[in-house]
């Protein structure tokens, strides 16, 4: 498994605020990751010095990336991970872009007979609400969730929550956290064996770090 | 859904062209060969089972299994897996025969709803039964068999990693004795391969320092024969104790064979398989994101259809081997082309008999005459040529009362 030349590893990153924060953490690590590529558009980065390309995809398209093994291991935020269900190594909690999964709606909020939420994240809002007893219609929604309840179109929405800036200017508060979220690293299953040896030392490094933080 | 356009056909399921057929046959044919080697005889089981045997008995969870009612209403399934039918077979037809029994097979298995990626509803597995011996040298067989059907096939860079059910239950029920509620929801971290779930309910159950630190060091058992010294280093009970001792078994007599440099020990492994009662494996092969055999020991299975015994066993996913290996074959086979018109087609039609009576492919066409395409080929030193879209590597006519051509044959 080791010696010889070692496999290039490739690596799902998801465009945006992520990123940024994971490029970051790499080099904390001490992995050799010259250069600014903050505004490229290119899809494909070779970092050969760190032996690794970077493959810039959407954060959402991070988990088939992996499943499918086109990249071995990927960066991504535990709300996709949870709305997409991809059987994919797990493999660390990054502890970057921290935010949370929330219930929200309009502060004088009342249970109705017929709840709507609109959402992004379908698959979680419905499991969330059919464990807690609630049978809810979901209306998936791609952005500006906010406006549903603002305009009518649903009672209550779920949604990541930073800040909670842009929920204050819109006059809606969070009624209930479903799950803290931060980025996770993860990895196809044939690749953690394949090139477990450079999979588990990356893994390892970037554990260290994280816990020097803490 | 709206009605299908008539080109479509179900979701998941394929067809193959020739081409692809050619190498899928190719792969079936030296595999099983390869098994036949090892002593393993080929049996074919019916598509169809009641539900109430094979359905319950399969390891496929019930929303997977293609259920349908024969014409008294009885519910019938379409094999999920062979390894329960095989299980029917060996406590019926095989009743009277002896153990060992070495089985094996290549056959097509279903399975409905299939969310997760690269999986077909429809695919095909090569695979084998070890039935009526438990011990570690019946495992290691099963293993290094594993491994030269894979390279029978032509896979060349590929890893198996072994676990044992055995160790997970027992390192669990001596770290948190009695509390089956958290021990099962740390097996479902792992078995859903999240190490960052797994870490968070280790958290959760202050637990000692030193366990939990045990508990998440499991999560690097992984490499050769010096993880088993390692987990035994661990607080364990008697049958986790064991399972390594078996595992520990395996690697020497896999040592034996020389195939451990494919061979990683991996104590965080759980075989997906509910049937699983010991060792278990997964193959996986550079260049492809999906494992390409799995395997394991199941001694219970047997006992659910009368015959109590141990058994163990691996299915190649073949399809995912060809699909690994690209379509393409080797070589060309040798294809030729006989053209006649009535006055030679006697003549013409006995001699494509002779030819195929010595193996070679042969096409047959009736031509009033030579056209200019096949004038050239014929003409030409090097006799390959393409011909309405196939390609031949030979030419004979039986044309205008003489036999031209010839090439090999």
């Amino acid at each position: 498994m080791s010696g010889a030349v070692k496999d290039v590893l490739k690596v799902a990153m998801p465009k945006g605020r992520i990123y940024k924060q994971a490029l970051k953490l790499f080099r904390e690590a001490g992995i050799p990751i010259p250069g600014d590529f903050d505004d490229t558009r290119k899809l494909i980065i070779e970092q050969p010095e760190a032996n690794m390309e970077f493959i810039m995809a959407k954060p959402v398209d991070v988990p088939t990336y992996v499943e499918y093994g086109v990249a071995d291991i990927g960066i991504v935020g535990k709300d996709v991970l949870m709305e997409e269900d991809k059987d994919v190594y797990e493999l660390l909690d990054l502890q970057i872009a921290k935010c949370r999964m929330s219930v929200i709606g309009l502060p004088d909020w009342k249970p109705t007979i017929h709840p709507r939420v609109a959402t992004k994240y379908p698959n979680v809002a419905s499991a969330y609400f059919r464990e807690r007893g609630q049978q809810v219609e979901v209306i998936k929604l791609n952005g500006s969730i906010e406006l549903a309840p603002l305009i009518g179109l649903a009672d209550r929405i779920v949604d990541m929550v930073e800040t909670g800036q842009t929920l204050r200017e819109n006059g809606l508060v969070e009624m209930e956290s479903i799950f803290g979220i931060t980025s996770r690293l993860i990895a196809n299953r044939v690749s953690y064996r394949m090139k477990n040896d450079s999979i588990q030392s990356l893994c390892d490094r970037l554990q260290e770090t994280i816990a020097a933080k803490v | 859904m709206s009605k299908p356009k008539m080109f479509e056909k179900p979701i998941g399921v394929k067809d193959y062209l020739p081409e692809a057929v050619r190498k899928l046959r190719q792969i079936e044919r030296d595999v099983l060969a390869c098994m036949r080697g090892w002593g393993y005889e080929q049996i074919i089981t019916p598509t169809l089972e009641y539900y109430d045997t094979v359905g319950v008995q399969s390891s496929t969870s019930d929303q997977k299994l293609y259920k349908l009612l024969n014409n008294r209403g009885t519910t019938l399934v379409l094999r999920s897996d062979m390894t329960a039918p095989i299980a029917r077979v060996v406590s019926s037809l095989l009743k009277e025969a002896e153990f060992p029994l070495r089985l094996s097979y290549h056959s097509n298995v279903f399975r409905s709803i299939e969310e997760e990626a690269g999986r077909d509803t429809e695919f095909y597995q090569t695979g084998v039964e070890f039935v009526g011996d438990s011990s570690a040298d019946a495992d290691a067989e099963v293993v290094a068999l594993a491994i030269a059907s894979l390279k029978a096939a032509g896979v060349e860079r590929f890893k198996i990693a072994i676990g044992h059910v055995g160790f997970l239950n027992g390192l669990l029920g001596e770290a948190l004795p009695g509390r089956t509620e958290e021990q099962e929801q740390l097996k479902a971290c792992l078995l859903g391969r999240d190490y960052v779930g797994y870490r968070d309910e280790l958290r959760k159950l202050s637990l000692d320092e030193p366990v939990r630190r045990e508990l998440e060091g499991i999560l690097r058992l992984r490499g050769g024969s010096e993880i088993c010294d390692q987990a035994l280093k661990l607080n364990l009970d008697a049958i986790a104790r064991e399972s390594i001792g078996h595992l520990c078994q395996i690697w020497d007599a896999l040592k034996a064979y020389g195939v451990c440099e494919h061979v990683l020990i991996d104590l965080t492994m759980i075989g997906d398989f509910s049937y699983y009662t010991g060792m278990t494996f997964e193959a996986y092969a550079a260049d492809l994101g999906f494992p390409v055999a799995s395997g394991g020991r199941y001694d219970n299975l047997l006992a659910q259809f009368g015959r109590p015994a141990a058994a163990t066993g691996f299915a190649l996913k073949t399809t995912r081997i060809l699909e690994l290996l690209g379509a393409g074959t080797e070589e060309e086979e040798d294809r030729t082309l006989i053209v006649y018109d009535s006055e030679g087609r006697g003549e013409a039609l006995a001699e494509a008999q002779r030819l195929r009576g010595e193996g070679v492919m042969v096409v047959t066409e009736r031509a009033e005459e030579l056209t200019a395409e096949l004038k050239e080929a014929e003409g030409r030193a090097n006799r390959a040529f393409a011909y309405k879209g196939a390609r031949y590597s030979a030419l004979r006519s039986y044309i205008g009362g003489n036999s031209k051509g010839g090439g090999r044959g």
